[in-house]
């Protein structure tokens, strides 16, 4: 497993581990200070096309941190499942965009910078900030007008690799293409608009864009890991929990889990339709074994609370499903032990489990023959937890979750 | 020695000037080592943490505190509050509190090496003081609905979101500069 990002939690404690928050958010306000952002006139000379460091400082840091960033997780150093990438609800950010847009050239400032300015004692910054606070109260006190609107267009983790159905290299490339020419294009506004003498920025720019440009075809070139690279690295730590039997969790802990108002168990079925549809534990939902890696983002936007149990007929399948699951860093997922043929047996009456049961089933099909497809109107679907005294070990240990379930501004 | 080493008589004329009240404030950095310096940092927070930065999440949450303090019944009826605030959870209790906390101390240590920290406002040459903060404040009433209706702000939706493709940012962050850019114009007077 990719050792970064760190669990913090875990390895300082839950308050001391804000201490590298505080270390964080000091570096990141005193290099906004020293690239004048404490400064509104700095900053409002962006839209004038006069002075265009705005462009320069955000564009350039976002390529900067973005190829580091696609290079460690290239390496297998960096985990990019586990970092936050923010949600997508398409039409409340543009919006909400086009608004902070008119408060940036109204008030001079975004909500960091103000902060650093009215720390440097601007007046006008420590206005701002007041004002920050009455829009955000105003926000809290309205949102319930339109909340709708609020959650409409959610794509979830959508990322520009979604959108243009390529790799990361190719968008990193591009990216940072593009940057090069918008500083290019920058550069010439403030020579011819703000009449700005360009030797002042030095001649170590070039050889910096150069470089950059090197550094994301070497992201192109390293590529990302797949699941089998991520699998190849844990294979040996893993195998031995499916050897010892870690993962598997008996129907009765399932049972138990499910009346714990304190988790929420995710069911998920990995056969196929037709099987899904002759029987199927109730609330378990469909998703076929080779459609699972697309969840991955889904699932690892649940709450630090959500368990995964996957199940197919036997084990074999849902153990498939399992291993593509972990390699993604996907917390919490086990396998229902003896699949959807042992939970039948459990909870049909037995007059049906001799009945219906088939002889020699192949490994990983129905070993029950239903009568008609039942989907989840079978009782054994939905077994009552208190007819039954089952006795088994507990096996599931809630993971304390690694990267933050929320960003910047949640 | 008769002659004086010439470190020292750096410090007594910066001595003498600060005494006179006449500290020259270093210039900003070059905007492309700035820019370096924020992708590293940016860089480091989602390496060790796994998320970037942000500001305007810290300031909601110590509005709350002061929302709870003031109203705490209320806190306790609005879902958006609630879920920071509500009954005996602590809205302090967050890593993006300590983040901003951070920033404020960051930005004012910078300030304060680089002898950048001084009481003034900083405007255009057409308007008052007045003017000044009033659009300041105005201004930050905007972003601030701003950054909540769009889940984010410049740092933690532009700039963390951007760095690793999130598509939502990039629409949000082109948002911004349209809006910034389709007003600039008609509030020229402001700045020239």
């Amino acid at each position: 497993m990719a050792p970064f990002p760190l669990n913090l939690t875990e390895l300082l404690g839950h308050w001391p581990s804000y201490i590298v928050y505080l270390v964080i958010g000091f570096a990141f306000g005193y290099v906004l200070e020293i690239a004048g952002f404490g400064n509104s006139s700095k900053l409002a000379a962006q839209f004038y096309f006069k002075e265009m460091t705005v462009l320069k400082v955000m564009f350039g840091a976002i390529i900067v941190a973005m190829v580091l960033i696609f290079g460690a997780t290239g390496l297998g150093l960096l985990d990019y499942n586990l970092i936050y990438v923010n949600p997508t609800y398409l039409w409340p950010g543009i919006i909400g965009g086009l608004i902070m847009g008119f408060g940036f050239i109204i008030g001079g400032f975004c909500p960091g910078t103000s902060l650093v300015s009215a720390a440097t004692a601007k007046l006008d910054g420590i206005m701002f900030v007041l004002g920050v606070f009455l829009g955000i109260f105003l926000f809290g006190e309205t949102v319930g007008l339109y909340e709708d609107f609020w959650y409409s267009s959610y794509m979830g983790r959508f990322t520009l690799m979604d959108l243009f159905n390529t790799g990361v290299g190719p968008i990193v490339v591009v990216v940072v293409i593009a940057a090069i020419l918008a500083f290019l294009g920058a550069e010439m506004a403030e020579k011819y608009i703000g009449k700005m003498p360009l030797a002042q920025f030095g001649r170590w720019r070039y050889s910096a864009a150069a470089g950059i440009i090197v550094l994301a075809f070497v992201v192109l070139f390293i590529g990302q890991p797949t699941n089998a690279d991520k699998w190849a690295r844990m294979a040996d730590e893993q195998e031995t929990r499916i050897e010892n039997r870690e993962i598997y969790i008996h129907p009765g802990e399932i049972l138990h889990l499910m009346e714990d108002p304190k988790i929420t168990v995710k069911m998920i079925d990995v056969r196929s339709e037709t099987d899904y549809n002759i029987f199927h534990v109730l609330d378990a939902k469909h998703i076929p074994a080779d459609q699972i890696q697309s969840y991955v983002g889904e699932f690892n936007l649940e709450p630090a609370n959500t368990v995964f149990m996957l199940m197919s007929n036997d084990e074999e399948t849902a153990t498939e499903a399992w291993r593509t699951l972990i390699a993604e860093s996907v917390p919490n997922v086990y396998v229902l032990e003896g699949g959807v043929n042992n939970w039948v047996s459990i909870f049909s009456d037995k007059e049906f489990v001799t009945s219906a049961q088939v002889p020699d089933h192949a490994a990983d099909t129905l070993a029950f023959a239903f009568p008609s497809a039942l989907g989840s109107r079978s009782p054994a679907a939905d077994p009552n937890p208190d007819v039954y005294e089952l006795e088994y070990e507990s096996k599931v240990v809630l993971e304390l979750k690694r990267g933050p379930a929320s960003g910047g501004c949640g | 020695m008769t002659t004086l080493n010439p470190n020292m008589e750096r410090n007594l004329v910066t001595a003498a000037n600060d005494a006179a009240g006449e500290t020259q404030a270093k210039p900003y950095v070059n905007p492309y080592f700035a820019a370096i310096l924020l992708g590293i940092v940016l860089f480091l927070a989602f390496f060790i943490t796994g998320s970037g930065l942000g500001a305007s999440g810290g300031l909601n949450r110590i509005l709350v505190v002061a929302e709870d303090l003031i109203a705490p019944g209320h806190v306790d009826n609005v879902p958006y509050l609630i879920d920071m605030a509500g009954g005996d959870r602590n809205p302090l209790d967050n890593w993006i509190v300590f983040l901003t906390l951070g920033t404020v101390i960051g930005g004012f240590v910078s300030g304060w090496r680089n002898k950048r920290i001084k009481v003034e406002t900083v405007k255009g040459p057409r308007i008052t003081r007045e003017t000044r903060w009033l659009m300041a404040f105005i201004g930050g009433t905007l972003m601030g609905y701003g950054a909540r209706l769009a889940r984010g702000c410049t740092s933690g939706q532009a700039l963390s979101g951007g760095a690793v493709l999130s598509v939502g940012s990039w629409a949000f962050m082109f948002a911004v500069f349209g809006g910034a850019y389709a007003l600039a114009y008609f509030v020229r007077r402001l700045w020239y």
